[in-house]
């Protein structure tokens, strides 16, 4: 008996253990395939039906290597790919290549879909093909089934031969063919055992699922989501249900519209469904100020779904803004210093709040405020100009000591407004020392 | 458009064999229910079956009233209803719904689907769930391949690209197997198959096993060569803005089976007009067509926003004297392409492509950021910062930041658009996870956010190696383009129509080992049974996924230059506003 080569440690060569959830499930399917195949070849009269009871004894090829083991089926492989010739064109690998683990969504346990271990020389000739139902094996069944020919499942009754259909229909590739297995396979298994299969076996998995979302069974498709794939996905999908708690909550209560903002501002939607993001902007559109205690205030939904600040100004201020709260949105801004004066801050760009405020129609009074606090000397300026803050162009010619681009710019102002005065008072002053 | 070829190129074969032997197929299946009938067809059947069996015809073969399938009561009164349909389980269910509210009121009636181009057995399941399915008779219609133009056949399948790539769902394999199939009897037999990725592979398995267990049939072939692609294996050419005309006229007014929709605004009349841009166009005939784009590339690449609309008239009256009986469907372009000034120069036009290719050539990336910021920002459109996005995370390898809007994130990320970025990498990276923006309607949808997903994009790195990005020492002159980067105005050349070309030229994947990994893997390459015969250039090229016009432009122009003819095989023409349509799932 050769002992376990070192890439073979996921394998417990030694004894081929019964199915575990913890185990990497697939090569449990993978091991089915080569017991069916290498019992074909082996034992003359052989069933075609699994032989649980021979689980705790090893199996070797003729080769010598153990069944199953991943240079054993390599060499299979290679022996089923030909190349050109008589047989026309040749079988390539259509096995999936594994998908890397670099992100927290995927499967606890990845289902490499099995290659196709059989060698050549096995295949059945085609005269030979069975004529009776009760005899068409998994294999034939789906080659049936794609071709649109009379097929009957009923007769896999076991949940071995259900496992092995579904399995021979994953490895021809065909959706539809896949699809109807998984009908068949949802009427005769329970919810449990059903479910339990599919998580490991992605590429069924996905099926059943688009299959679901097709027929419009909600229901059944959430409670399969509620299965613990990742906890990434658990949180993903815990958070999903909050905010639809809170929709329906807040819906029903704004939906009678009583207050006066209501009136002024008639929703357009109702708000079930909505992204989150979305659901901020209705809540600090129609509900600012509430206290953090209710399920409609800002702040309980920026706690709840741990809301970044910069997304959460960005909204508000996109809210309060078309609403024209002035004081509000100044408010958005205000941070205390240590020393514990009140100093404007934001962790989006002034620049991008004077283009909020702006698109709002706010006047100049309000744009200024805004513009002034823009750090970028340059984007300031232009900013400045753009929305007629004159008062700030004025000041920062000054500072520049342009007195070229002053006189330019009094050509743009009013003819004896309180700008252009204040030009001249400029220009008139001695003590400035101008660089042109 | 087929343009001015090379004396020595290849001809090609004729494809209106395949409308004929549509339409022939399609009329036995009506006279299958013989007497007056009233007909009603799928949306997204209804320009394919303009182009192949016009209202007369249906009308020569029984068919009273035709209808469009909309999911409501039916107000026929005829005895005999027809439903050409695809094989979706929504449209089953509703079929269903006709059947037994005429069941309740005591109706009679004679029903026939005829599901094309195949029908699903959970289409059956349903009728059989609802008790229906005696009361029906089912057909497959055969229809798989539509020709567009002398060189371009589709499948018009585009939710080939969602249900494949993102939901997982390969029951179109066997229909793109079929397709392929098909070709083969009629115009092969192939002699060599190359292709790369996993739908390509299945898709050749799938082939494969057909043909074995087909008709053999000896024949001079009139395809030697075939190369599968998946749309996954490159999805930055179909994100970038197309300059290439019809890819322009596509982006701007959605051509739908090679023909566009022109509004009263391009008609200057008060009637909307439908126009073929194809070969059949004679407006786009060899130097016509490509004046006007070296013309229009020029204009675009000027400073100035906003073209001289008389300088194109005048264009257009003095150097285009010849086609003088064309001059209305030459008038109708030149509206087009005031539209299309108009959108385009709002957008800022120039701007927006100096920012593509500079995310193409990974130069200045803080710019474009910012760019892409502030686009979000103004809220011009969704789906162009969308686009932008996704571009740069595909060629920057990672995410991106600061998206304010609706998106189904899950939907991307599972297909590789947005690619989670590593600690530690020079971007920065949003500080709420992107799975907080996405909104699901249905509990479903999150099933997206759990698939194996962890393709990383190696744009730069393939970039660098295929030399997708032309120097930019000397002036790129359009007039006499010199590689298939013209089609991008000399930025870039499509990654998937290099893929092709390489390979070709290698004929295969040897020494090529380099950029399979980066592309992930699932290539290969078969040889079938030699024959010395076999006309090695002309090139079948099938894109599974859907594919643009500028691809199509592309590989015209290495058909030129190469002397061979590419046929260009798609499950769907698609753009970068189709594609992400599909991800936003739009759709009820």
């Amino acid at each position: 008996m050769t002992r376990a080569k070192p890439e073979d440690d996921d394998w417990n060569s030694s004894k081929i253990h019964a199915f575990t959830f913890d185990d990497d499930d697939d090569e449990f399917t993978k091991l089915k395939e080569s017991k069916r195949a290498v019992s074909s070849i082996l034992v003359d009269d052989d069933d075609d039906d699994d032989d649980d009871d021979d689980d705790d004894v090893e199996k070797v090829s003729w080769s010598g290597e153990p069944v199953g083991s991943i240079s054993w089926s390599v060499k299979e492989t290679a022996s089923s790919i030909r190349s050109g010739g008589e047989h026309g064109f040749p079988k390539i690998n259509t096995a999936p290549s594994l998908p890397k683990q670099g992100s927290g969504y995927s499967l606890s346990s990845l289902f490499k879909a099995s290659t196709r271990v059989y060698a050549p020389e096995l295949r059945k000739p085609k005269s030979e093909c069975k004529d009776y139902f009760s005899d068409w094996s998994p294999e034939e069944t789906v080659k049936r089934m794609r071709k649109g020919k009379v097929y009957s499942l009923e007769r896999f009754r076991s949940l071995q031969d259900k496992l092995l259909l579904l399995d021979e229909a994953v490895s021809a590739h065909d959706g539809n063919v896949i699809t109807a297995v998984l009908i068949y396979l949802k009427k005769s298994l329970s919810k449990e055992i059903f479910f339990q299969e599919l998580m490991v076996r992605e590429i069924a998995l996905r099926h059943y699922v688009h299959y679901l979302k097709e027929m419009e069974e909600q229901k059944t498709l959430v409670e399969l989501m509620k299965l613990p794939f990742s906890q990434d996905d658990a949180i993903h999908v815990q958070d999903h249900y909050t905010l639809l708690e809170r929709q329906i909550i807040i819906e029903a209560t704004d939906k009678k519209g009583e207050a006066e903002i209501f009136k002024k501002f008639p929703r357009k939607a109702s708000i079930l469904n909505m992204p989150i993001i979305t659901t901020l902007y209705y809540s600090c559109f129609y509900h600012y100020g509430e206290s953090e205690g209710t399920f409609s205030s800002p702040a309980n939904i920026r706690s709840t779904f741990r809301i970044s600040e910069k997304q959460y100004i960005l909204t508000a201020l996109g809210a309060r803004a078309k609403l024209k709260s002035w004081f509000d949105v100044d408010s958005l801004f205000n941070t205390k210093n240590w020393l514990g004066y009140t100093k404007k801050r934001s962790p989006i760009g002034f620049h991008r709040v004077v283009d909020i405020l702006q698109k709002n129609n706010a006047p100049v009074q309000v744009l200024k405020d805004y513009v002034s606090l823009i750090d970028d000397a340059e984007l300031k300026l232009s900013l400045a100009q753009k929305y007629k803050c004159h008062d700030i162009v004025i000041e920062m010619y000054r500072d520049l000591k342009d007195r070229q681009q002053l006189i330019v710019y009094q050509g743009k102002v009013e003819r004896g407004s309180h700008e252009d005065r204040k030009i001249d008072q400029l220009l008139g002053n001695m003590q400035i020392r101008w660089k042109n | 458009m087929a343009q001015t070829d090379r004396r020595d190129a290849p001809g090609l074969p004729d494809f209106s064999l395949l409308k004929r032997l549509a339409r022939d197929q399609l009329i036995y299946l009506l006279e299958q229910l013989p007497g007056k009938k009233d007909l009603f067809i799928d949306a997204d059947l209804m320009s394919p079956l303009d182009r192949i069996a016009n209202v007369t015809t249906l009308k020569q073969h029984e068919v009273d009233k035709l209808y469009k399938v909309e999911l409501k009561p039916v107000v026929s009164v005829s005895d005999q209803l027809c439903f050409l349909i695809r094989p979706r389980i929504q449209t089953v269910k509703w079929i269903a719904d006709v059947v037994k509210s005429d069941k309740a009121v005591g109706r009679f009636r004679r029903y026939k689907i005829i599901f094309t181009p195949q029908k699903f057995y959970a289409c059956e399941t349903v009728l059989e769930e609802q008790g229906v399915y005696g009361d029906v008779t089912s057909d497959e219609w055969e229809f798989y391949l539509l020709p567009l133009d002398d060189d371009i056949i589709s499948l018009e399948l585009p939710e080939f690209f969602r249900d494949n790539f993102l939901e997982g769902d390969q029951r179109w394999v066997t229909t793109a197997g079929s397709a392929l199939r098909l070709l083969h009897f009629l115009f092969g037999p192939f002699s060599k198959v190359y292709g790369i990725g996993r739908c390509a592979k299945m898709v050749y398995e799938s082939w494969r096993e057909q043909v074995e267990d087909g008709e053999k049939k000896a024949q001079n072939p009139d395809i030697g060569n075939v190369f599968l692609i998946d749309r996954d294996v490159d999805f930055v050419t179909p994100l970038c803005s197309q300059v290439v005309y019809e890819g322009l006229v596509d982006d701007i007014f959605r051509i739908k089976c090679g023909s566009v929709e022109f509004g009263p605004d391009v008609t200057s009349t008060d009637k909307s007009l439908k126009v073929m841009l194809n070969s059949q166009d004679k407006v786009h005939v060899g130097e016509t067509q490509r004046k006007k784009e070296i013309w229009w590339e020029k204009q675009r690449k000027k400073k100035r926003c906003g073209m001289d609309i008389k300088q194109m008239k005048a264009f257009v009256a003095e150097e285009l004297k010849g086609l003088k009986q064309e001059h209305r469907l030459l008038s109708l372009h030149i509206g087009a392409c005031e539209s299309i000034m108009k959108k385009k120069t709002k957008q800022d036009f120039q701007e927006l492509l100096k920012t593509e290719h500079s995310l193409l050539e990974g130069f200045e990336i803080r710019e474009c950021i910012t760019y892409i910021e502030e686009h979000i920002n103004r809220q011009v459109s969704m789906i162009e910062s969308l686009r932008l996005l996704c571009l740069l995370s595909l060629t920057e390898n990672g995410e991106s930041y600061g998206i304010e809007h609706l998106l189904s994130f899950a939907n991307l990320r599972q297909i590789g658009l947005l690619v989670e970025q590593q600690p530690g990498e020079t971007l920065t990276v949003m500080e709420s996870k992107v799975g907080k923006l996405v909104n699901d309607k249905t509990a479903g949808k999150l099933t997206d956010a759990f698939s194996s997903l962890a393709k990383k994009s190696n744009f730069r790195a393939l970039s660098k190696r295929l030399m997708l990005i032309p120097k930019t020492g000397e002036e790129y002159d359009l007039r006499v383009p010199r590689d298939m980067a013209y089609i991008f105005s000399g930025a870039y050349i499509p990654l998937s129509c290099k893929l092709i070309e390489q390979v070709l030229e290698r004929d295969g994947w040897t020494g090529f080992e380099e950029v399979t990994r980066m592309l992930n893997g699932h290539e290969f390459a078969v040889t079938g049974p030699e024959d010395s015969k076999y006309p090695q250039r002309i090139i079948l090229v099938m894109f599974l996924g859907g594919c643009t016009f500028s691809e199509i432009s592309a590989l015209r122009f290495l058909g030129r230059e190469r002397g061979c003819k590419f046929i260009v095989l798609t499950t769907a023409i698609t753009n970068s506003s189709r594609l992400l349509e599909s991800l936003l799932d739009n759709q009820g």
